[in-house]
């Protein structure tokens, strides 16, 4: 049934963090936390995935598929090593985030919830990294570039590249 | 026998977010070696702390005694620092911060009983002055002493009574009273309760949440723990966003730490309380700040809203009663109990108790957190505490509780700042979102980027919000590329009141203030980008026109930076722009360096 992820150990530990769980009364409420943990050791969420789930927590496949495709902090399609997230909260829009935007579109030549096609960047649009004092910011990986303008954003991109070679 | 000495000097180096990432940690090595060169270590003690609120300024560093507040500080500079304060005991003046109103308190344990700073800070009173990440630091300020407090010398009622006296309201924005939400709560009959902290801090441009859980955790848990001792409730839960991790790391070593001192777990001091809390991460969802919607995900649903009543005080998680406050609420809650009730509502306005932390960003000199009390003027808080506009910039608008509020005028800044007074002039005080917007922002672009926020957010299960805010948004953008029509503004009005009205929760319910405020105070704006098809801040690409003027020396630069081949000319010559394959991107104007071009 899961065809496309090769890797046992993943789905083993899927499977040992749910079970380690089942002891808990309404333990369907942690639906979200499991999600996020697949997501952890997989990277995102493939339908197998999502059914895998669906059936050792015993609840129905509809409730899994319709929480994962609610919450924006779930990828449902395979995404970039890297994953670059621009802040549009207020702050940053207002100090030219817009700019930035524009600027890792071009330079990376993709739209935002696109990832390249060497699989080493995902563009995504954060809500607020509550990084205003920073601002324009954007975090990758959780790290964070503060007061950025579009040579600095170049320049990101190029390290991350050349980090990866 | 030997006694220990305490260290004389205390140097402290703010370990917030953001001066974390501005490269604190190689400043913290440099600390280190210079203080062992200077074998100095049995003399400094080095503390690092939660967040200072001076963002702009970072990071932050602090030598005590005397308080000298050290920023912009580099891994090259701090030895120099470090050498002449500790070993010549000499500030360096080229580093230090002179304008120190930002870290003035009224709180008495740090010694300043009589001096009234401009700010008062009692949620963020310990924020950058102990170490988040020890429990002894936080019991050294009387930490957990209301707790003790409260167990001992109260009644679950009397602790009831007391918030109630104080007049606290709900810091998350609605401001319904604390005291009263607990009541309804405890009065319940069940034999399980619950209550939350909510740290899902949504609004783009507010970070005080964050802030306070990184700088003082244990002041939300101690809150926590006092409420539910108050409403007799056995679980807990912190509710916070994943994009914080530094946040939910101290939070976990601070429920730990807690636990291990029996603050936490079962027979709390030796009573028979008991009381637990865990943290839940979200999982990107605006409308999980909301409460009901918020409560959903806990259950591992949907994050919607549903209808209210029955409130969450009554009917909450898992159908339990339940006490939702945000964490700021909850930061308020052991002092209350430390200096009681009256003095609490001897602070701010006839119904506005206390103080409000504000996150102010945007165009102003210093970003960062201010913690004033409730009746401070607009104008105290911009101008006084936050230093103003840079570059002789103007104040157009502020804009206050993020994409639920609305924009307020320069004619607005006498305003005290308290619930009532927003409300009156149409705004809301929201979590506390301060953006300070200066005459080069086009206001009908800035209503679009609030509204395109909440639509983007909406949850999709009433209409109103779901359909009405897309059309509201379409009109928008018909009017910002230079399509809106005579109508759209009385059409913009007539849904966005409509909507207000009838949609299910409180973001589509608020969703509509920023357009409808700053239709009320810019309609200028409006009709000059309807009429004229213009926008005289530039700020709306699409209705810009470019145009080469007589300066023009024909040297062709624009010509061949043009991506779209729209200018045409012969060398030496004026050059020529074809307004049909202008794309506006103003590369031309950037390029140009005899100012050939104009743009209007």
């Amino acid at each position: 049934m899961i065809s496309t992820i090769q890797n046992d150990a993943k789905l083993n530990s899927l499977r040992a963090y749910i079970n380690s769980h089942k002891e808990m009364t309404r333990n369907d409420s942690l639906l979200i936390r499991v999600l996020q943990k697949a997501q952890e050791i997989i990277g995102y969420l493939p339908p197998e995935i999502m059914n895998f789930i669906a059936q050792e927590m015993s609840i129905p496949r509809a409730q899994v598929w319709g929480v994962a495709t609610f919450y924006h902090y779930f990828f449902l399609k395979p995404v970039g090593k890297y994953i670059i997230s621009v802040c549009m909260g207020t702050a940053c829009y207002l100090k030219g985030a817009e700019k930035i935007l524009k600027a890792f579109k071009e330079k990376l030549n993709i739209n935002i919830g696109e990832t390249t096609d060497d699989k080493l960047f995902t563009l995504i649009e954060a809500r607020c990294l509550g990084a205003c004092g920073l601002a324009p910011a954007v975090s990758i990986n959780g790290t964070i570039y503060g007061q950025l303008d579009e040579k600095k954003a170049y320049n990101i991109i190029k390290k991350y590249i050349n980090q990866s070679k | 026998m030997d006694h220990s000495v305490t260290p004389q000097y205390k140097i402290i180096l703010c370990w917030g977010s953001s001066c974390q990432k501005l490269s604190s940690k190689s400043i913290l090595d440099r600390i280190h070696q210079k203080i062992d060169e200077l074998k100095m270590g049995n003399n400094v003690d080095i503390i690092l702390s939660g967040c200072l609120g001076m963002c702009s300024k970072g990071p932050i560093l602090i030598i005590n005694p005397g308080y000298y507040i050290y920023g912009k500080i580099t891994p090259e500079i701090v030895g120099e620092i470090i050498e002449k304060h500790i070993n010549q005991n000499k500030a360096t003046a080229a580093y230090l911060i002179e304008e120190d109103h930002l870290f003035n308190r009224f709180y008495r344990i740090f010694g300043d009983v009589k001096f009234y700073g401009r700010q008062m800070r009692i949620a963020l009173r310990n924020c950058g002055i102990i170490d988040p990440e020890s429990i002894d630091d936080y019991l050294s300020v009387r930490g957990y002493e209301s707790l003790a407090k409260s167990l001992a010398l109260f009644t679950p009622n009397q602790v009831i009574n007391e918030i109630k006296a104080s007049g606290l309201r709900g810091r998350g924005g609605a401001g319904f009273p604390t005291g009263y939400k607990w009541e309804l709560t405890a009065q319940e009959k069940s034999s399980e309760k619950f209550i939350i902290c909510n740290a899902d801090e949504g609004d783009p441009g507010a970070f005080m949440d964050r802030n306070a859980i990184e700088s003082d955790p244990h002041t939300i848990i101690e809150g926590m723990i006092i409420g539910a001792y108050a409403v007799g409730a056995q679980n807990g839960i912190i509710y916070t966003r994943a994009e914080y991790p530094l946040a939910i790391d101290r939070l976990h070593i601070a429920i730990n730490q807690a636990k291990e001192h029996g603050f936490l777990g079962n027979n709390i001091l030796g009573t028979n309380f008991s009381f637990n809390i865990e943290i839940r991460q979200g999982a990107g969802a605006f409308i999980c700040g909301e409460e009901t919607a918020l409560i959903h995900s806990l259950e591992g649903k949907r994050g919607v809203p549903r209808t209210r009543p029955p409130y969450p005080a009554t009917k909450g998680l898992f159908n339990k009663p339940t006490v939702v406050n945000n964490v700021e609420t909850w930061a308020n809650i052991p002092v209350i109990i430390q200096e009681g009730a009256a003095w609490f509502s001897s602070i701010g306005t006839k119904n506005s108790k206390g103080t409000k932390v504000f996150a102010v960003a945007g165009s102003v000199i210093n970003t960062g957190l201010v913690e004033v009390p409730m009746g401070t003027t607009l104008k105290e808080i911009i101008f006084d505490i936050c230093g103003g506009l840079p570059d002789n910039k103007t104040l157009k608008a502020v804009q206050i509780g993020g994409p639920s509020g609305g924009c307020l005028t320069k004619d607005h800044l006498d305003i005290q700042v308290d619930y009532e007074s927003f409300a009156e002039i149409g705004t809301i005080m929201g979590s506390g979102g301060m953006i300070v917007i200066d005459n080069k922002s086009c206001m009908v672009k800035l209503a679009r980027f609030f509204l395109e926020f909440s639509q983007s957010q909406s949850c999709g299960k009433c209409t109103p919000c779901r359909e009405g805010t897309k059309r509201m948004l379409e009109i928008l953008e018909r009017i910002t590329t230079g399509n809106g029509k005579p109508e759209d503004i009385q059409k913009l009005l007539r849904l966005g009141n409509t909507i207000k009205k009838t949609a299910l929760c409180g973001l589509g319910k608020s969703a509509p203030n920023p357009v409808i405020s700053t239709i009320t105070h810019f309609r200028n704006e409006y009709e000059e980008h309807i009429n004229e098809k213009k926008c005289a801040t530039n700020d709306c690409s699409a209705l810009i026109v470019y145009e080469i003027n007589d300066a023009c020396t024909g040297c062709s630069a624009c010509i061949r930076i043009c991506p779209t081949k729209a200018i045409s000319g012969i060398k030496k010559n004026k050059h020529q722009i074809n307004q049909n394959l202008c794309i506006k991107c103003g590369d031309c104007f950037d390029i140009c360096a005899f100012k050939g071009i104009t743009r209007r």
